[in-house]
């Protein structure tokens, strides 16, 4: 069994990353490629050839057909196999599996479980990602952790006060209790933190043009296994509440989404975005945010490293305390092992 | 609500069937609520998850339960 959820939705790549070049990426421990047909359409197929087992990413792409870069194997869209070498025939079993997609709010989305399962009513939304009202940043960084630490670390932001003071770290962060909430029927979490009074660190202090301090809100809202986001709200302080309608024009609001995918047991994808709606125009801020929040994620990425190091050597049972700020991880990792289990029990 | 659990922010999940945990003021207790409104006070998150995530197996097949804030909390003993 897998430590990750089967018959679950995981994002694969960016739009953008998926060109009409073959593109190799590991999800949940399948090897996949993925390529952009003439007509636009996303592919994956199981990266590699039914013969003798070559990469396909290390293939050819010819009018939208992969063709083995080995023998020349020759698959469509759908993994169908058109062509074997020296021979019309072709085997019954010349076929590679085809991932199930879904192209949606700037990302890609692959189906990890039984197709007929699929359902893209479910998947959640990131709609300020391809949003005209936004300007967005993003980034990939490769983790050599297991899935479960970073959903660990994003889960409890007062780590923010440590391990990213002078980027997003204050101390009003760790010093603010949090509250929690679970919708197990529709597998969510939101976890908020609001601090009516905190310092503005540079991250939204230079972005922002803020002077003095600030309302900060972070609001968690946790879709398992795979997408997290954090809505950020940051005003002057003394700027009213967001209306009852909603409107908000006083504040800055940053939407930092991560897509938290399991490449291996023990390594993941870092898939982070930063959101904003404010200068949406001005390149200064992007490059800012980007490099910022680049740096924040490398931060992480850094600790957890070194944690899977530790985590993998410990001895079993070993006995981990948790606290209050812990609240929204622990409902997290009470939902994935639920999400395991119906996996699982669906598989059988 | 109850006068001495800080319930800010506001509730933002919209559910009929939404956990709720709490810190209550100037303290390390948290106050775990059920949907149904019964609460659990606790200094263990632990032990608050699984009361609350346990919970709902006593329930009526009604569902319908009192508000959130409907009576006072109980203080669940430290697993």
């Amino acid at each position: 069994m897998s430590s990750w959820p089967r018959n679950q939705w995981y994002v694969a790549a960016y739009s953008a990353e998926v060109t009409e070049e073959l593109m190799a990426r590991t999800i949940c421990g399948e090897p996949m490629v993925f390529y952009r047909t003439s007509d636009g359409e996303v592919v994956a197929l199981a990266d590699r050839c039914v013969h003798r087992r070559f990469p396909l990413s290390k293939s050819h792409l010819v009018d939208d057909n992969v063709i083995c870069g080995y023998h020349g194997f020759t698959y469509d869209r759908t993994g169908t196999c058109l062509a074997a070498p020296g021979q019309k025939r072709i085997p019954r079993t010349a076929r590679v599996p085809a991932f199930h997609l879904l192209e949606q709010d700037s990302l890609v989305w692959v189906w990890i479980g039984e197709t007929d399962r699929a359902d893209e009513s479910t998947v959640p939304r990131a709609p300020w990602l391809d949003s005209p009202d936004y300007t967005t940043v993003r980034g990939l960084e490769p983790l050599k952790a297991r899935y479960g630490l970073l959903v660990d670390n994003l889960m409890d932001l007062s780590h923010e006060t440590y391990l990213h003071g002078g980027y997003i770290g204050t101390p009003e962060v760790a010093e603010t209790p949090i509250t929690t909430e679970v919708d197990d029927e529709a597998q969510v979490i939101y976890v908020s933190r609001h601090m009516d009074d905190a310092a503005c660190p540079p991250f939204y202090a230079t972005s922002t043009g803020i002077e003095g301090r600030i309302t900060r809100w972070q609001d968690i809202e946790y879709h398992p296994p795979c997408l997290y986001l954090l809505h950020s709200r940051v005003a002057p302080v003394g700027t009213p509440d967001p209306a009852e309608d909603g409107r908000d024009e006083p504040a800055f609001h940053v939407e930092v989404v991560y897509a938290i995918t399991p490449e291996t047991e023990h390594s993941t994808h870092d898939f982070w975005m930063v959101a904003r709606d404010f200068a949406l125009e001005d390149q200064g801020v992007s490059d800012f945010l980007a490099e910022s929040n680049r740096t924040v994620v490398l931060q992480d990425v850094e600790a957890l490293d070194v944690l899977e190091v530790v985590v993998e050597g410990e001895k079993e049972n070993y006995q981990e305390l948790s606290i209050n700020i812990d609240t929204g991880g622990l409902a997290a990792r009470r939902i994935i092992a639920r999400q395991l289990t119906k996996g699982e029990a669906v598989t059988a | 609500m109850t006068a001495d659990v800080d319930l800010t922010p506001a509730r933002m999940l919209r559910g009929e069937h939404v956990f709720r945990v709490v810190s209550k003021l100037n303290t390390d207790i948290l106050v775990g609520y059920c949907w149904c409104g019964e609460a659990q006070e606790s200094e263990d998150p632990i032990a608050l998850w699984t009361w609350l995530l346990e919970h709902p197996d006593g329930h009526s097949s009604g569902r319908g339960g009192e508000s959130p804030s409907a009576g006072r909390p109980q203080v669940l003993e430290p697993a």
